[in-house]
């Protein structure tokens, strides 16, 4: 019954969020197949929005939730686009890995 | 009963991440991200944001992931990736360092700045609105503080979102064009 009194505090939220922001950045540096990558950055947007709510919580403040709102309106525009462009590219140079399309990298 | 939420949720959460960053197949990494995106999702549920939760769930891992398996069978990149090897000498190792710097920047900023949420009610000075308080109504207070103090945001939103979708437009035509698709140099070769 000890392990029942204990509540996830805020802390608790805000490890998490990190560590899920912390794979995601591992990912994206590590994978080479642009989708994947691609997956990896929902990862780390997904801890940051975890840590907006979490604050909206802990601040009791609505302006962290609709933030959060705004940032899932523009993920949705970004894998649009995203998946525009690497569906173009695919098409061009099929099985192209994030090492063949580093024409542009200055 | 809070604690055990938390942990299970954390727990898919955890192993999904892992999941999509180590699956040889990319339909593997999409699936392991739905795990994740439901995690989010039930923490979202433990923390009052029940509009947030069914968003999270309707959008990200209804439309975004099934939107990422189209594009994965559409591109028939559905193999096997080798993992074994490391193209770039030393990746793997700056990366997994980058990543323990930037884990350890962000826990150092959580004890440096640390307070007690939990006592704390700023809530009462916010000019937005309050999360908890009388009619703790998730969808009402959210929509009043997204039409009131963020309405211009919210209709910037609104261009974002056509402006991608011309995007996607002009990108798929411009892929439709592609030589791989050459029906006409086809047709005229068997015409001579």
């Amino acid at each position: 019954m000890l392990l029942a009194a204990v509540q996830p505090t805020t802390t608790w939220y805000l490890v998490l969020g990190a560590l899920l922001f912390t794979i995601g950045a591992v990912g994206l540096m590590v994978r080479r197949n642009p989708l994947v990558m691609f997956m990896c950055v929902e990862l780390m947007l997904n801890a940051v929005n975890l840590t907006f709510v979490t604050f909206a919580k802990a601040l009791d403040d609505i302006g962290g939730q609709t933030i959060v709102f705004f940032v899932l309106v523009v993920a949705a525009a970004e894998v649009v686009v995203g998946l525009g462009i690497i569906v173009a590219l695919m098409r061009r140079r099929p099985g192209a890995t994030a090492d063949d399309i580093s024409v542009l990298k200055g | 009963m809070e604690l055990f939420v938390f942990v299970v949720a954390a727990a898919i959460i955890l192993c999904g991440a892992v999941g999509v960053i180590i699956s040889r197949n990319p339909v593997h990494s999409a699936l392991s991200l739905v795990a994740t995106l439901f995690g989010v999702a039930v923490l979202f549920v433990e923390q009052d944001a029940h509009f947030l939760a069914a968003v999270q769930v309707i959008v990200y891992a209804g439309a975004i992931v099934v939107l990422f398996l189209f594009v994965i069978m559409l591109l028939g990149v559905d193999q096997s990736e080798d993992l074994e090897t490391d193209p770039l000498a030393g990746q793997r190792p700056l990366a997994v360092a980058a990543a323990a710097g930037l884990l350890g920047l962000g826990l150092a900023t959580l004890i440096l700045t640390h307070r007690d949420f939990d006592d704390v009610a700023i809530g009462a000075q916010s000019a937005v609105g309050q999360v908890s308080g009388a009619g703790s109504d998730n969808v009402r207070k959210l929509g009043e503080a997204l039409f009131t103090n963020y309405l211009f945001a919210f209709e910037i939103t609104s261009v974002l979102l056509v402006i991608a979708v011309v995007a996607a437009v002009v990108l798929a035509r411009r892929a439709a064009e592609a030589p791989m698709f050459d029906h006409d140099a086809q047709t005229a070769e068997a015409d001579r």
